[in-house]
């Protein structure tokens, strides 16, 4: 079981910015602590300005620590989306791939956001935790010796009762995780799944498991709930025994005569002080686990930085694949791959999809390295290589922004009528000017490949890398596509994925890919 | 249900009070003790002290079992009877909308659990202290209810609406960076090829950076409520003291016992930022928890589509579906396929025109909105047809060529909408449970999708060889592999409309 740290120093070397926070957290949390003295001074001697004065304080410092913290905070979230994305650009589409890519938008967006119960909840009781007792200790050990040997024995109770439960709990819920997750997802599964479940008229007959699966998900959620909060059960009862344990010799003493009230009073005022942070802190442990938990795994993201030389490549272009294999966690893509490309061929790659035509593109955009064998641009690997290539993917991403701006992508300094005339060889027919939604939503999957090779069109490349840019368009705009692609790869290298005929006249070398091997074929 | 909720409201409200009365009974004591009276006036003090202490804890415990008992059963039956709604609502595809509303009904939960009860419990006990002082000395009970009105009524109310207003500040704000991220996350692929990643990153880490600078601001504000609300128990503690200086230990224990009290307004202050917050989330799942009427489901089997028009979707359809008719419709994306298949399945209803029907057979099948649940391939399947033997299942996989039972137990679980399985996977497997649905008229939205084209026209010739003489409604947009179906009809839609149609081999021709 790994040890989750209440403070990760990660965060001070990754936020530099945070020492200075950190610093004034601390004083403050001194400031707390001699206000919680003055206060309890001022109450046992019947000074009442005195202690209005010094709970007023105490009030306002740990306001004050509550505001820092969640500045704190705020200053971490921004260094850390800063720092996760820079990461997705270091490490590289080929990285992202799957289910990763949704993780880390998460993250980046929500996930963080977790921060703000750990920094605001947890990080000014682990302070006050730190200062307050120690400050109660000191003015026990000037008033009442004996009182402060008792508290100073028993307030190590608290933090240790509260990491034993603390285990107990995490060990349920682990124990329950998994069945937890399955419950809790089923809700969203049948909401999603309702037009199914209608189209075969089993809808109604859902309601009653959907109730069933709240159900158990409630007395699986109980079964955890009961020992989780058996932690502040239990850290309460420590408290209060420890209190007890100084209260009963004080109340005697006071009896038979051997101290004053006000030393009494002050004792019993300050006791319960010193473990009112720490119960308070061990119970919101919890609370800001998931807050650590989001921290921990964007460090872990992160990673360490490579620096990474780029190298100028000039046509004309000589590209090798020599033995390259590429093995993905259950599937061999490509299997001891040679082939070469020369200058001006037009390669069109065909045969069953899952063959492995999209991992040969995917190496030439350094988006994959090769498992064994190498890829070379001019005898230089991909991923080195710094020259204009132009790619039109089978999903390309629009984004939330103008059609002329999506297709300026491939060349933000590009005039006006260049996107124009790039837009109509790629027989787009909207107004360049509508704005398109969230991962441009509102585009139909045949504009969105048709926005893609109006980039290409719009990057005027020496290399061109196409993915099937006719899947997804009906009969005419496949006949304008295909006439488009030609005028473009005129002049240019190219390798184009290709299932339909009408694009294999586009090509002067036409190479089968199947299993992971390639054969070269006779051009049609 | 009303009552574990009470019963946890009280729970709570007792922890609250023997909070309250053990300051106020600690500080008797005290003060008594040190007049040095016999031990026997203090032993009920004495005890009444361990006993609050340790119940206090106690009730605390027990009001939050109680509490969240109480809100799951709340939760299960929400989740029922939204369930139960949405059958009868036309539904919301996006995926994010579906998510937000399944963290709404989450939102229930917080109003029970962080706001209704705190508010009970916390509001009761300084109710109750008011009137125990007033009991005592009825000034002080007046100045500590004004300092508890105060406290517990207007602080609350300015939190709550600072929340508000932090909120729609930063709505905005979280959404253009939510945004952004994606672009930078999907769209990582597309940036790097063109060598536009560092552009984008800027863009991201500048609505960061926004979100933080407000952020910033709003919590200065906040934590300055926090700060009067402290201020505001200790003046109103000053204030019962002054209001009744000569009781002797009663002045002590009301002194103390009001600032106790006044702590109680900080959790009062809290639930009335909780409900700020989740105020949106409620509204929504009042929304959809109000009954609508029932969406009417057509019966019986359509036979006959006449000048049927779904606003901006399709216009003036016209469709011959008699027994064992096979009609293919081809056109590009966006050109109102898949609604005429909702038409025709009765889910959408036209606007004009109307689809005569007769008999009491169905229309269904692989919709585009086919959904894979987080299952096994045999529950999956056992959807469309309940009483399903296994060996059925796997004849009607071999149809869809996918080789169940072998290379895929029906024991599989094919994860979440299917994400553990292939595209081609997922599209046989629907088409599997379509064909077991074995419908009056057959509906299939590009069951081929994801497939190459060899695997395509084996699957789509095996599935019409299977089917015989069943009405079939085929939208595809391959045109290769539909001429040796037996289509009787093969129609071209454009823009909701039907631009072309003719027999089969008529297309052949037609394009030459």
């Amino acid at each position: 079981m790994r040890v989750v740290r209440p403070f990760d120093p990660r965060l001070l070397r990754h936020v530099p910015a945070l020492r200075r926070d950190v610093a004034l957290l601390g004083l403050l949390g001194v400031g707390v602590a001699l206000a919680v003295v003055v206060a309890a001074f001022g109450l046992s001697r019947f000074n009442l300005p005195l202690f209005a004065c010094a709970f007023a304080v105490r009030a306002g410092l740990t306001s004050a620590c509550g505001v820092v913290a969640a500045r704190m905070a705020a200053t971490v979230k921004e260094q850390l989306r800063r720092d996760l994305l820079e990461a997705v650009g270091r490490r590289g589409p080929g990285w992202l791939a799957g289910q990763r890519a949704g993780e880390l938008a998460t993250l980046t967006g929500r996930g963080l956001d977790a921060l703000d119960g750990y920094f605001t909840g947890y990080l000014p009781q682990l302070v006050l935790s730190v200062t307050v007792p120690l400050a109660v200790l000191v003015t026990l050990t000037l008033n009442d010796l004996a009182s402060a040997v008792i508290v100073l024995v028993t307030l190590p109770l608290i933090p240790i009762f509260g990491i034993l439960i603390g285990w107990q709990t995490r060990a349920a819920t682990e124990r329950q995780w998994h069945r937890l997750s399955l419950l809790g997802g089923h809700f969203l599964d049948m909401v999603t799944g309702l037009p199914t479940l209608k189209a075969f008229g089993r809808a109604r007959a859902q309601v009653e498991a959907v109730r069933k699966m709240a159900d158990q998900h409630r007395s699986a959620t109980m079964k955890t709930l009961r020992i989780a909060f058996l932690s502040a059960l239990v850290l309460e009862l420590v408290s209060t025994l420890s209190v007890a344990l100084v209260a009963v010799p004080i109340g005697l003493r006071l009896l038979s005569g051997g101290l004053t009230l006000s030393t009494a009073l002050l004792v019993l005022l300050l006791t319960p002080e010193a473990f009112i942070p720490l119960r308070n802190a061990g119970s919101r442990f919890h609370a800001s686990m998931e807050g650590l938990t989001a921290l921990d795994h964007a460090f872990g993201l992160l990673g360490t930085p490579v620096k990474r030389v780029a190298q100028v490549v000039e046509p004309p272009l000589h590209i090798e694949f020599r033995g390259v294999s590429v093995v993905y966690e259950r599937t061999v893509a490509l299997d001891d791959v040679d082939l070469t490309i020369a200058d001006g061929d037009r390669v069109a790659l065909v045969g069953p999809s899952g063959g492995g035509k999209s991992t040969l593109l995917s190496l030439l955009l350094g988006f994959v390295t090769p498992t064994r064998g190498e890829v070379l641009i001019n005898g230089v690997s991909p991923s080195d290589v710094d020259f204009p290539l132009a790619w039109v993917p089978q999903k390309p991403h629009l984004f939330a922004a103008t059609l002329a701006e999506n297709i300026a992508l491939s060349n933000p300094d590009a005039s006006r009528a260049s996107v124009e005339a790039a837009a109509r060889a790629a027989a787009l027919p909207h107004s360049l000017d509508i704005m398109l939604g969230e991962r441009g939503h509102g585009m139909s999957s045949g504009e969105r490949q048709r926005v893609a090779l109006a980039r290409a069109f719009l990057r005027d490349a020496p290399l061109l890398l196409l993915d099937e840019p006719t899947a997804r368009l009906d009969m005419a705009s496949e006949k304008a596509v295909v006439d488009a692609t030609l005028r473009l790869a005129s002049g240019r290298t190219a390798l184009l994925v290709a299932h339909r005929p009408a694009l294999l006249s586009v090509a002067t070398r036409i190479v089968r890919v199947e299993h992971g091997r390639v054969v070269e074929m006779e051009p049609a | 249900m009303i009552w574990r909720l009470v019963g946890a409201g009280l729970l709570g409200a007792l922890a609250e009070a023997a909070g309250v009365a053990l300051m106020g009974t600690a500080v008797w004591l005290l003060i008594t003790a040190a007049e040095q009276p016999p031990i026997t006036a203090l032993t009920i003090a004495i005890v009444s002290v361990r006993a609050l202490a340790i119940s206090r804890g106690g009730f605390r415990y027990l009001e939050r079992l109680a509490g969240h008992d109480a809100v799951l059963r709340i939760v299960t039956e929400v989740r029922a009877r939204i369930f139960a709604h949405l059958i009868d609502r036309p539904l919301a595809r996006h995926a994010d909308a579906l998510s937000r509303m399944v963290s709404d009904v989450d939102g229930v939960q917080d109003l029970v659990v962080r706001v209704a009860l705190p508010m009970f419990a916390s509001g009761l006990v300084c109710v109750a202290a008011v009137v125990t002082a007033a009991l005592i000395d009825p000034l002080a009970g007046l100045v500590l209810g004004l300092g508890l009105a105060l406290g517990g009524v207007v602080l609350p109310v300015l939190g709550a609406r600072l929340i508000r207003r932090g909120a729609l500040e930063l709505a905005p704000l979280r959404a253009a960076h939510a945004i952004a991220v994606l672009d930078v996350v999907h769209g990582a692929a597309d940036l790097a090829a063109y060598g536009a990643t560092q552009r984008f990153q800027a863009a991201a880490s500048l609505h960061a950076a926004r979100l933080s600078a407000v952020e910033r601001r709003l919590a200065v504000r906040s934590f300055a409520l926090d700060a009067a609300g402290g201020t505001l128990s200790a003046l109103t503690a000053v204030g019962v003291y002054l209001a009744a200086p000569d009781r002797g230990v009663w002045t002590a224990v009301l002194t103390i016992g009001a600032l106790a009290t006044g702590e109680l307004t900080l959790n009062l202050l809290g639930a009335a930022r909780k409900y700020a917050e989740i105020s949106g989330s409620l509204a929504r799942v009042r929304e959809l928890t109000t009954p609508v009427a029932p969406v009417e489901t057509p019966s019986g089997r359509p036979v006959r589509l006449c000048g049927v028009a779904v606003a901006g979707r399709l216009h003036d359809i016209d469709l011959d579906l008699a027994p064992g008719r096979k009609i293919g419709v081809i056109g590009p994306s966006g050109a109102g396929k898949s609604t005429l298949l909702s038409v025709i399945a009765g889910t959408i209803m036209p606007d004009r025109g109307h689809v005569i029907r007769s008999g009491d057979g169905v229309a269904t099948g692989l919709m585009a909105d086919a959904h894979l649940f987080h299952n096994s391939i045999r529950e999956n399947l056992k959807l469309a047809r309940p009483d399903a033997t296994d060996a059925e299942l796997v004849a009607a996989g071999d149809v869809a060529r996918i080789a169940l039972g072998n290379r895929y137990p029906l024991e599989t679980l094919v994860g979440e909408d299917g994400a553990e399985l292939s595209g081609g996977e997922r599209q046989r497997l629907g088409l599997t449970r379509a064909l077991l649905a074995d419908p009056e008229v057959l509906l299939l939205d590009e069951p081929t999708e994801g497939l190459d084209p060899a695997q395509a026209d084996d699957v789509l010739r095996a599935v019409f060889d299977h089917l015989g003489d069943r009405t079939v409604v085929l939208v595809t947009h391959r045109l290769t592999g539909l001429d040796s179906l037996g289509l009787d009809e093969i129609i071209v839609m454009d823009q909701g409309r039907i631009v072309e149609r003719g027999p089969e081999g008529w297309m052949r021709a037609h394009l030459g």
